[in-house]
Parts: structure tokens; C-alpha cells; sequence
């Protein structure tokens, strides 16, 4: 086997090593495929769909596909983006989320997605589920209003923690994160300086105390679009 | 803690030596014990197979035939499938809830039933049909259900009801069902007599290689409704890297209008297991999983029954039939009540003791499957087929058919048609010949292949049954001239709502949002923007969902869309007052007016 790959996105040429993901090499040659639940050193969840292309004109999800010599991909094209959008309203009506009050605004995965393609509101009728706050914890806090159910801290904590402090249950619609524990995330092994608590995208999981350390204005988001730190490579 | 409750999960949990890929097999177990897993008893499985307690949840919590919540001794679940509300399912649902007077989610003050609605049981042909605990009644109307019920509160025991027996296997002491097989029409290949070992004494007398050759020839096909073809799957598992392989058998039918596997377990389980073992030989198995939906647990011990009887005549076990180093055996893994583990790489994670979600993909389970290991997973009809290509042989198979399809398919015909049942006809049958035989010539709209297939109008009854055309896994169900296919879209969106495991989100929010689009439009709040947003909603969800469910679900609307266009346009109207139609103003007020203790002086009502 060779030890370079090459295809195309979207027409430019782009090289990675055998093994690597679509998203990987994509990610490595400065193209930038958006996406939500994956993260850089987690096994890739696959689940939000965002980073949806066309290979050879199937739909795969780039973040679990292997690349292929010669495949074509398609990335950044009028269909795929409209379905971006509807992924992305989606996940705004089907959780309660509030911009304007929340303290991850601006350094929030999903809203800068949002933001990127151009979405000023859903355009689908809001669901208002009934979802849980847990503030027992000393120093986290998790609001279920803003899950997105990305998988990133189910994950992190255990496979990166060894922990599995956080587990899916339930299902359709009615999936949630639940804690390893009767009830409250006071009750399990949960710290503020496991991987788990610096892995959430949204505002679900969060630190106590340190939300408006950065004022809003000079967040991470606020001055450049998400993904401008891979399209900069280029 | 209760000494019971942990000294009975002890047992349990120790008679599947400890093993958490068994979760499946020991919540079931204390769900039936006890009529809950609750929070106790998850914390001390988690002990006993040493893994998180969130982990027990998460498995409790996906399975609809598993809670935490207690259950009723007796749980009665009615199927609430579109073809069972067209055999009056509705007027038998409020003949329980005024016979135990509870409604539908609730138990009995005493705690002993409890009444749940179900999604399609495989009862279809015979529906209204109901499941009570693994006891399954059909032709269900109002006088049954008050005899039913009086007869549950003698001895609150589903295994002493009173019922007349089926026809076949069913009639057995071993069944002591009251199921009909249905069986309308009788192919060659499935139906006609079976010679038991033929098969299987052909196929030990040639190489493995030999055998995955005979089936290609023969171009099987999957018939649960994917049609890969199966010795390409074989042929895959048996050069995997690995010395141990499975091959799996998914009989977890679930598709709402699909009962021919059920036929298939209660009729044919010989020249299934058959089917298992030769495909065990060509991909160089040891071991074979029947995976069995838990509606049909009630064939479980008849199962269990034909299997001894091939351990006791060598055809599964040590050197099978003398064939030195042969070994092979096959065990029943039960489901739980779940539509999605239908599919292959959730049907492996259920077998692991893992929700039902699906897989990422690569690897596909010839590579990578149950346990890590290279798997092949067929459909039931499939693994039958396979026994009798080995017994006649594949120019033999070719025989009928189409020139694409070719031998014989069965289907499950059910809704308005006089004769319901099973049908094995050959491939490339048109539609209208279909509807003749099935007498339903009068037919509105035909789903072929379930909701997950399509909605088809007269316009397209001349079309064929097989791969190259409309393809399907078997389910047929017929629509009479009455029937407002919007309101069954949205019946079968409301199956994919309940039954999405959630994983990504176009499945698990866009099937919600189809769902509650085509209400409004069946409310008469629709627009005619709506069915721009139906369309462009529906696309999404098949092109970005994660695995078959989600890439099919929005089907019953896209067809229907296409097909019954005219039905939809007359449903929605342009607003005239500038008003959103879905917003009421006294509900969105009726809070405020509560804590203000006096109506809005604006909006007055």
C-alpha cells in the first residue's frame, strides 16, 4: 500500500496518509468541512451529521469516513450547506436555547455554526422540551436545556477520564445524558479538571464561577468564524 | 436493599457468568422477576458484572419492553399500528381502558396490569392484535376484550387465557397460540416440502468455498429488504482476518405490515437453522446467533425445541455429521421491544448487552461485527433460501423469477384486502396481478416494503415486485378508496418518532418535525408553504441520517408527497388575516391569566 492518498474536495487536490478520516486530511490540507460533535482526540461520535459530503456522490459523514484514492468529495455546495442549515435548526428547536442569556455565547460551537451559515433563526416551530438543570455539583453545572447529545463528554470521560461519569440513556427523542449515579452529578467522581468538563460545545456543561471571565464582544467566536482556524493554514 | 431483589440478580446475573456482554439476557430476566429494574437493582448488576450503573441504564432505558418504573404482572400491550386501527383497534383500545378502568401508560390501583400501546407485533394479518406479557391475542373486538379481562383478573396469569388455538406449529402444547400462519400461497422454494439434512449433507460434502460459489450463482439476495447479495457477505466474513466468525440470524422483524418471518420461525425453523449452520460452514463459524424480537417470545421454547431435536441427530454440535472439526451451535439472544436493532450493527450491539445503536460504518460486521469479530447477519428468508439452494442447487433457483430477481419472495399482505397473509410468489409479479390475488382490486394506495419503502397509486400498479423495481423486504399493505393517506403518513411518522434510537439528529429531531408538519396540515392549520418544507425537511433526513432507519424514514411523506399530491393540496390554504396559524392566543395567555387570577382586558375571550 502507498503511504499517500490522494482525492479531491470540491475540485482541489488533497493528500493524507492511509487510515486518516475525510475530515483528518481536510482538516491537515486547511480545508475546513463544518462540523459539531467531532473533537480532535476523541473517537469520532458521527452523530450531528453536519460534516455530511458526497464521496463519489454517496453521503458519508467525513469525520468516520476513510479517505479513499481518487474519491471525489463534495464540501462546500449549495445542497450540502442547505442540509447543514436544517441540521442546525433542528438542534436549536428541538433544545431550549437562549443566546441572548446564555454564558457560553460566543465561544458556543453551535451558535457560531449558526452564524457561519448564515442562519439569523430556525425556520422550523420550536419544540420547548422539558429538559433538567443539575447544579448540585460544587463546581459544574449542567443545564440539559442546551444538550446537543454530541457524545463529547460521554466520551471524554470514558475514554480519556476512565471514569464513565456521563452515559446516554433513553431514547429518540427522549435521549438524554444521565450520570452514573441515583440522580446528581454531586454524587459521582466528577471534577472540574477532567477532560469531560472542558469538552462540551454548548452551554450544557459548565464551569461555575469563571462564565464571564471573558466578556462578551472578545470571545473566541466574536471576532472570527468558526473554522477560520483551519481555513488559515491554506 | 432487599435480600431478595439482590440474592435473585445474583443468581441472574451468575447464571450468565458475570458477563456484561449478556446485559440483554439479565435485565430481561429481572424484568420479569420483579416488573421493574429499578435503581436498586441497576446499581447491583453494575456490582455483580462490574460496569458503571449508568451503563444498566442507559440499556434499560432504550428497551420498550424494559423500565425502571414498576410494571403491572399482567402488561397489556396493543398493537397500534396503522393496520390495526383500520380493523377498528381504536374501539378495542376503549373497550380496555372502560374494562380496567385505567388509561393507556397507566396500572391498575392494585399494581397487578398495567395497558401500554405497542407498535406493529407481526400480527397484521389478523389484527387487531395485542401482546399480554409473551401471550399474543388477535382478532381482538369489544365482547373479547371484556371476556379477556375477566378472564386475566381470575388468575392474573397471560399463560392460562382462554383462546382457541392457530393452525400448524401453533397449535402445539409447546405454542398454545392462538396465531393463524395465514399462508395464502405456496412457492417452490420456501414452502414446498422440506428434506430435512439434504441441504446440509450436500453442502459437508463440498468446500466452503464450493458453497459461497453456489450461492452466488444462485444470486441470492438479503430478503429482509437491503438485498446484498449473500454470498458476497459470505465470501467477505469467511477472509476476514480472525479465527473466530459468527454468523447472526435477524429475526428481529419489525417493520410495521411484515409478519413472514413469524411464519418462517413457526413452519420452517428446520431449514432455517439449516440455512445457519451451512452458512456457519462457508464462512468458517462455530457459532450461530438467532436473534428473536421479543413479541416472539412466545416461539421461543418451539425454537429451543427443533434445536435440541438437531443436537440430538448430530446436525448441530461435535464433527456435524461426521464431517471431522464441523462444529457449530446456535443459541436464541432475545430482544427487548426495538424497531432499530432490525438493523445489522444494532442488532450487534443488542447482542453485546449495548443499546441499540447502530454502528459507525467501516468497519461493516464482515470485518468487525458481533464482539469484534467477522459477522454475517441474514435476514431469515435469506438463511432459508440458502438451505434449499444447497438441496437443489443453483440452476435450480434460477428457475423462476425475473431476469434480475430471480426464484421466489415472500410477502406479508395485510390492510383493506379480503385475504391477508403470506404470499410466495416469483419475482416480477406486477402489482395489480398482486391485487387481484389479494383481493383488493380496488385499491387506493399499496406500501410496498413497509413505511420504510413506498407509497405507490394506481399509477403505478403496473409496476413489478424484485430488485431492479420496487424492491422490498415483504411488507405489502393495501389502502382501500376511504383511507386519507395523509393521516397514515402521518401514522407511520409516528412510528419513526417512537422508534428513532436518537443517535444523530436528523433522525431524531427531523422525524419529530415531519411528524408535527403533517398535523398541522391534518388540523387544518396547514399552508401551502408546508409542503415545501415537508419535501426539503424530508430530503435532509434521508441524505444526512446515520443509518437505514433515518435514510428511509421520511418515505411514507415523500411518496405520499409525490403520489397523493392532490390529497395534501386540499388540506392547506393560504391565511388571510395575517396570522400565524398555529398560534392560539388563549393558550399562550392561559398562564398569565391563572397567576393574575383575572382574564386579559386586550384579548378578551
Amino acid at each position: 500500500m502507498s503511504d499517500q492518498i490522494t482525492f479531491t474536495i470540491d475540485g482541489v487536490e488533497v493528500k493524507g496518509k492511509p487510515g486518516q478520516t475525510i475530515l483528518e486530511a481536510a482538516d491537515a490540507a486547511g480545508v475546513y468541512i463544518p462540523r459539531l460533535c467531532f473533537m480532535k482526540d476523541l473517537i469520532p461520535h458521527g452523530s450531528c451529521r453536519v460534516c455530511t459530503v458526497f464521496i463519489n456522490g454517496r453521503p458519508q459523514a467525513a469525520c468516520t469516513q476513510p479517505i479513499a484514492e481518487g474519491a471525489i468529495v463534495e464540501n462546500d455546495t449549495p445542497e450540502l450547506k442547505e442540509h447543514r442549515r436544517n441540521i442546525i435548526d433542528m438542534l436549536f428547536v428541538e433544545g431550549n436555547h437562549f443566546c441572548m442569556f446564555c454564558e457560553k455565547s460566543g465561544n458556543c460551537e453551535l451558535q457560531a455554526m449558526a452564524y457561519r451559515l448564515g442562519i439569523p433563526a430556525p425556520k422550523y416551530p420550536y419544540l420547548f422540551p422539558k429538559r433538567d438543570v443539575d447544579a448540585t455539583h460544587p463546581d459544574i453545572l449542567i443545564d440539559r436545556n442546551r444538550c446537543i447529545l454530541c457524545g463529547r463528554c460521554v466520551e471524554a470521560s470514558r475514554d480519556v477520564d476512565k471514569k464513565t461519569v456521563f452515559e446516554f440513556v433513553g431514547r429518540g427523542a427522549d435521549k438524554k445524558v444521565a450520570v452514573n449515579a441515583d440522580a446528581d452529578l454531586k454524587d459521582t467522581d466528577f471534577k472540574a479538571t477532567d477532560k469531560a468538563a472542558d469538552v462540551c460545545p454548548v452551554g450544557c456543561i459548565i464551569k461555575k464561577r469563571v462564565g464571564f471571565a471573558i466578556p462578551v464582544g472578545q470571545r473566541k467566536y466574536d471576532t472570527k468564524p468558526i473554522g477560520s482556524e483551519i481555513e488559515n493554514k491554506r | 436493599m432487599s435480600g431478595n431483589l439482590t440474592s435473585a440478580i445474583k443468581e441472574i446475573c451468575k447464571s450468565c457468568d458475570n458477563d456484561r456482554t449478556r446485559m440483554m439476557d439479565i435485565v430481561r430476566a429481572v424484568q420479569q422477576q420483579f416488573g421493574q429494574v429499578s435503581d436498586e437493582a441497576m446499581n447491583y448488576i453494575a456490582k455483580c458484572v462490574n460496569c458503571h450503573r449508568v451503563e444498566v441504564e442507559s440499556i434499560v432505558s432504550f428497551y420498550a419492553f424494559l423500565s425502571k418504573k414498576p410494571k403491572g404482572k399482567v402488561v397489556i400491550r396493543l398493537c397500534n399500528d396503522v393496520v390495526d386501527k383500520m380493523s377498528g383497534s381504536e374501539v378495542v383500545a376503549a373497550a380496555f381502558e372502560k374494562e380496567l378502568g385505567i388509561k393507556f401508560g397507566q396500572t391498575t390501583p392494585d399494581g397487578k396490569i398495567t395497558l401500554e400501546y405497542t407498535p406493529c407485533i407481526g400480527m397484521c394479518d389478523q389484527a387487531p392484535a395485542a401482546l399480554i406479557n409473551d401471550e399474543i391475542i388477535t382478532y381482538l373486538s369489544t365482547d373479547k376484550v371484556k371476556e379477556l379481562v375477566a378472564d386475566i383478573k381470575k388468575h392474573y396469569d397471560p399463560s392460562k387465557l382462554n383462546h382457541r388455538l392457530g393452525d400448524g406449529h401453533n397449535a402445539d402444547d409447546i405454542v398454545h397460540s392462538c396465531v393463524h400462519n395465514n399462508i395464502r400461497n405456496k412457492g417452490r422454494v420456501i414452502f414446498a416440502e422440506f428434506k430435512p439434512e439434504a441441504g446440509l449433507k450436500n453442502a459437508l460434502a463440498m468446500s466452503p468455498v464450493e458453497i459461497i460459489n453456489e450461492v452466488k450463482n444462485a444470486r441470492l439476495r438479503g430478503r429482509g429488504g437491503a438485498g446484498f447479495p449473500t454470498g458476497m457477505k459470505w465470501q467477505f466474513t469467511r477472509s476476514a482476518a480472525g479465527e473466530k466468525k459468527y454468523i447472526i440470524c435477524n429475526a428481529d422483524e419489525g417493520e410495521p405490515g411484515t409478519f413472514k418471518d413469524r411464519v418462517l420461525l413457526t413452519e420452517c425453523a428446520d431449514m432455517l437453522f439449516e440455512g445457519m449452520t451451512i452458512g456457519g460452514y462457508a464462512i468458517g463459524a462455530d457459532e450461530g446467533i438467532l436473534y428473536l424480537r421479543g413479541e416472539y417470545a412466545y416461539l421461543r421454547k418451539l425454537l429451543e425445541k427443533v434445536l435440541a431435536g438437531r443436537r440430538s441427530k448430530n446436525l448441530l454440535g461435535k464433527d456435524i455429521l461426521g464431517k471431522k472439526g464441523f462444529n457449530f451451535d446456535i443459541r436464541i439472544q432475545m430482544g427487548a421491544g426495538a424497531y432499530i436493532c432490525g438493523e445489522e450493527t444494532s442488532l450487534i450491539s443488542s447482542c453485546e448487552g449495548l443499546r441499540g445503536d447502530p454502528k459507525n460504518r467501516p468497519p461493516f460486521p464482515a470485518q468487525k461485527g458481533y464482539l469484534g469479530k467477522p459477522t454475517s447477519v441474514n435476514n431469515v428468508e435469506t438463511l432459508c433460501c440458502a438451505s434449499r439452494i444447497l438441496e437443489m442447487g443453483a440452476a435450480w433457483f434460477l428457475e423462476v423469477g425475473s431476469a434480475g430477481s430471480p426464484s421466489t419472495k415472500l410477502l406479508s399482505v395485510s390492510g383493506d384486502c379480503k385475504q391477508p397473509g403470506v404470499y410466495e410468489i416469483p419475482f416480477g409479479v406486477k402489482i395489480s396481478e398482486l391485487l387481484k390475488m389479494v383481493g383488493a382490486e380496488d385499491a387506493q394506495a399499496v406500501l410496498i416494503g413497509g413505511p420504510s419503502g413506498r407509497i405507490v397509486g394506481p399509477a403505478d400498479f403496473k409496476r413489478t415486485i424484485c430488485y431492479d423495481d420496487l424492491a422490498t423486504g415483504g411488507a405489502v399493505v393495501v389502502f382501500g378508496p376511504e383511507r386519507d393517506m395523509v393521516a397514515v403518513a402521518a401514522d407511520y411518522m409516528e412510528f419513526f418518532v417512537e422508534e428513532s434510537c436518537g443517535y444523530c439528529t436528523p433522525c431524531r429531531a427531523g422525524n419529530v418535525l415531519l411528524k408535527k408538519c403533517l398535523d398541522k396540515i391534518l388540523t387544518g392549520k396547514g399552508e401551502p408553504e408546508d409542503l415545501d418544507i415537508l419535501q426539503k425537511l424530508g430530503e435532509s433526513v434521508k441524505t444526512t441520517s446515520r443509518c437505514g432507519l433515518g435514510q428511509t424514514s421520511p418515505n411514507p411523506v415523500l411518496t405520499t408527497l409525490m403520489n397523493f399530491r392532490k390529497s395534501y393540496e386540499t388540506k392547506v390554504k393560504k391565511t388571510t388575516n395575517g396570522m400565524q396559524p398555529m398560534f392560539d392566543i388563549r393558550k399562550a395567555l392561559a398562564g398569565a391569566e391563572t397567576i393574575a387570577k383575572r382574564d386579559s382586558a386586550i384579548f378578551v375571550k
